[in-house]
């Protein structure tokens, strides 16, 4: 076993040297952090030969594609890891000297973060995104190959404007794929795939938190393969699970966050700490961001968002959104008296739930689809949104609807008032809901009434096509305020708190 | 007596025709389309023409009135009824004028000068009696009959000025005006349609199902969905319940929306509806369905909405295209005045 695991080593490197020498011939493109994640990744790593460059940033792009954030972020992280590495691996390095340099370079202006953040960014497109590529799915039937996670197939006919997204069906989804007892993926990872791709687990805080308990899970059940040291194994062997879980569905924002949040910690264990020491610290490190970033954010969020309640309002909300209904709940018991509007839309119906949640607490509702939109809201005073991520161009991105709602709202004069965590705070730009989306199953839209569904066979109809949006994004110029753990803010301050986060960390 | 027998079938038709209206409106019967009903009460108004007794036109019109009143009653959603017997009140009017001799159009001008000049002359009661009046009544509403019959086809002839090739058009529910224009459009011209299913009652599927039999490249969109697919969409071509006298519209719930949408991004909004749509009402109530009380709630379903007219850029009609401003003036040829109120 040992002899075969050197001899792979001997092979990576080999590789690697190979490929560095295609690339020192190539022109200097983009910063060196590119080099330096490529390097990181290609340690040797017995269960994960790293051989082509996307491979490499897989791991760390697919989930952090919803905040493609600029290589600085990682690569400051890295750039410690880096120098101890390369204390070690000096001597089987053979022509790094200029991106070496450049490494130190980034290492020491570490704490001048100003020089590094404006930088030009080379940022990859997130595969989910690519489906139109042959060449990107190529690779990624290569990558899931390698990490023996199942390719999910699209299904159904989708309308042209959308074809760079995936569409699956919730028939079939790849847990179906995968063999009993699971080998390669820890199975409540299995289970966890399987809650999101039929949709048991839906919302943004859900779906991270239950991803953060199952990563407790994982980490309690992990042990470190000799010869290999806690931070680095574990981070490798958390990739496979993450393309599994974003073929089941792909990452949220929320989940983009808390799983970059994870990697640090892990990455950050110093070599010297003993196993249980450190799954000690990791499942406390969880525990908190579980906490502070959901928990307390929304206490937060609920107390500045009781002075904006008053007596004899009528509040409009969409849909089902936690830190929504929280808030409501809150002010209820806080003695205001208000009644709310909840407004639905097909085929999620996911306000059904939201009313249930509020009419057992007592709340007075009102309940309408979304296509009576312009009829209720001469009635209401306030509209609360909930947001999916809050984009860095100021952009709401949230559930298919919401654009709708705060662009009447703004016609009929009421304000919108958007409620959302900073760790949904993501650092991309979009203007439209075309170039990153979702697409749900289409045989959602499909409906019996009077006894007749007249889209049952529309697969057989060559030129029909059914679109089930998820998400879409709303201008900042509809909404009025949005409620943070940090405060209240305006739609287009999000740079700002991103900044600042960046900094603190 | 073969008088009284007539009227007494008379009476039974009327009455169907009544009950008829009032199940379409509750939901239980098929829902009728409104050329189809704008067809059936002009019947049965020459029907009533021909059968009743009257001797002149003022008794006529009193019970074409009278008549008309209980069928708007009956079904006050479905303005069309209304708008075929304030038609037939004009018909009478001119042929009753016609006989007389005078010009019925010299008269309706309420100039500031007939209101000075005139003194009481226009204190018209129709109580002249002529013998051709019946035949030319009669004929008339054939004209009349005729005219409805070749609407829809005279609004899908204008299809192929408005839309080019490889547009994207964007239309809400289903409206029979609507899908024979994009039907025609098709014959010659490849463009892509996006439905939006318009719930609860989800009539968008229906729309969709038959545009893509035509080899219409469709897709259905739920209606959460409008304003996020809107900036591809390069025209909003929908139909309309009625068409209100200021130029707005009585229009399915979510066209609002659909509207605002469409003005944001810039969009024109083409309205089809044929000209027996046109109706003399202003304001509009909210027109609820039904109300279902689940222990604490209360749920809305409002079967239409109000599109004001300054979202509208174009109505394309039986006869020709017009802006929404000039509205006013196409229904003050349709109707008199003095029948706005039946």
């Amino acid at each position: 076993n040992e002899g075969k695991e050197l001899t792979k080593e001997e092979k990576q490197r080999l590789r690697k040297e190979k490929k560095q020498h295609k690339k020192n011939k190539k022109d200097d493109k983009g910063p060196p952090e590119k080099e330096k994640e490529k390097e990181k990744a290609s340690v040797p790593a017995p269960s994960k030969p790293a051989t082509q460059s996307p491979a490499h940033k897989a791991p760390a792009p697919v989930h952090a594609s919803e905040s493609a954030a600029a290589a600085e972020k990682p690569a400051k992280s890295k750039a410690e890891l880096r120098a101890e590495r390369r204390a070690r691996q000096d001597s089987e390095r053979t022509s790094k000297q200029g991106k070496k340099e450049g490494g130190q370079q980034s290492a020491s202006s570490k704490p001048k973060a100003t020089p590094n953040e404006l930088q030009p960014v080379v940022k990859r497109l997130p595969e989910h995104v690519q489906v139109d590529d042959p060449a990107a799915l190529k690779k990624l039937a290569k990558k899931l190959e390698r990490q023996q996670v199942p390719l999910r197939s699209d299904y159904g006919y989708k309308v042209s404007l959308f074809s760079h997204l995936h569409q699956y069906s919730r028939k079939s989804p790849p847990t179906l794929q995968i063999s009993i007892p699971a080998t390669v993926i820890h199975p409540s990872i299995v289970r966890l795939g399987l809650q999101y791709s039929q949709g048991i687990i839906a919302g943004s805080n859900a779906r991270s938190v239950a991803l953060l308990h199952t990563f407790k899970q994982v980490i309690q059940d992990y042990s470190t393969p000799p010869n290999e040291e806690l931070s680095r194994d574990l981070v490798n062997k958390l990739s496979p699970y993450i393309s599994f879980l974003s073929q089941c569905r792909p990452l949220s924002a929320s989940m983009g966050n808390a799983i970059k949040y994870i990697k640090k910690e892990i990455s950050n264990i110093p070599s010297q700490c003993k196993e249980e020491e450190a799954k000690g610290k990791l499942q406390a490190c969880i525990d908190s961001y579980i906490n502070e970033k959901i928990i307390l954010a929304s206490e937060a969020i609920s107390k500045y968002a009781i002075e904006k309640i008053s007596d004899g309002d009528v509040i409009l909300v969409y849909g089902c959104s936690s830190l929504v209904n929280h808030i409501l709940c809150k002010a209820f018991e806080k003695q205001r008296k208000f009644r709310v509007i909840v407004v639905d839309s097909r085929p999620r119906l996911e306000g059904r739930e939201a009313l249930r949640r509020l009419v057992k607490k007592g709340i007075r509702c009102t309940y309408v689809l979304i296509s009576a939109l312009s009829y209720i809201l001469p009635e209401v005073s306030k509209v609360f949104l909930g947001a999916h991520a809050l984009l860095a161009n100021g952009y709401v991105m949230s559930r298919v609807g919401t654009s709708q709602i705060a662009l009447v709202a703004k016609a009929y004069n009421v304000p919108v008032l958007v409620c959302c965590e900073t760790y949904k705070f993501c650092e991309r730009v979009q203007t439209d809901s075309f170039v990153s989306n979702e697409l749900d199953d289409p045989d959602d839209l499909i409906v019996t009434r009077n006894g007749k569904s007249h889209l049952e066979n529309w697969q057989t109809v060559k030129s029909l096509g059914l679109l089930n949006l998820v998400y879409d994004v709303t201008p900042p110029d509809f909404v009025d305020l949005v409620i943070t753990d940090l405060g209240m803010i305006p739609c287009t301050s999000v740079p700002v708190v991103l900044r600042v986060k960046n900094v603190d960390q | 007596m073969p008088g009284a027998d007539k009227e007494t079938e008379l009476s039974e038709r009327i009455e169907a025709f009544l009950s008829e209206l009032k199940r379409c409106g509750s939901g239980a019967g098929s829902l009728r389309g409104s050329a189809e009903t704008a067809r059936e009460t002009t019947s049965l108004l020459r029907r009533i023409t021909a059968q009743a007794r009257w001797s002149n036109a003022g008794d006529l019109m009193e019970i074409i009135r009278k008549e008309g009143r209980r069928m708007t009653a009956g079904q006050p959603s479905e303005t069309t009824v209304g708008n075929m017997v304030r038609r037939v009140l004009k018909i009478i009017r001119e042929e009753y004028a016609r006989s007389r001799g005078s010009t019925e159009e010299a008269d309706q001008q309420e100039s500031l000068h007939k209101l000075l000049t005139s003194g009481g002359s226009s204190e018209d009661n129709f109580r002249q009696h002529f013998t051709h009046l019946k035949a030319n009544v009669i004929e008339a509403i054939n004209e009349l009959l005729t005219e409805l019959e070749g609407t829809t086809d005279n609004i899908s002839m204008q299809a192929l000025e408005h839309i080019h090739s490889n547009e994207v058009i964007m239309t809400i529910g289903r409206s029979r005006t609507v899908e024979a224009f994009l039907k025609d459009a098709a014959r010659k011209r490849k463009f892509h349609v996006i439905v939006a299913e318009c719930a609860p009652f989800c009539q968008g599927h229906e729309m969709a199902t038959s545009l893509s039999k035509e080899d219409i490249e469709t897709t259905v969109i739920p209606d959460a969905a409008i304003f996020a697919v809107m900036s591809r969409v390069n025209k909003v071509i929908i139909g309309t319940q009625t068409v209100l006298a200021n130029g707005g519209l009585r229009a399915v719930n979510g066209t609002h929306t659909l509207a605002l949408a469409a003005k944001h991004h810039s969009t024109p909004l083409i309205v089809c509806a044929p000209m027996f749509k046109l109706s003399p009402q202003v304001s509009d109530t909210p027109f609820t369905r039904f109300s279902e009380i689940l222990s604490k709630v209360n749920a809305h379903c409002p079967v239409f909405d109000y599109v004001p007219p300054e979202l509208i850029t174009l109505f394309i009609s039986n006869i020709g295209g017009n802006a929404p401003s000039y509205i006013y003036r196409l229904m003050s040829e349709l109707y008199h005045p003095e029948d706005h109120e039946l």
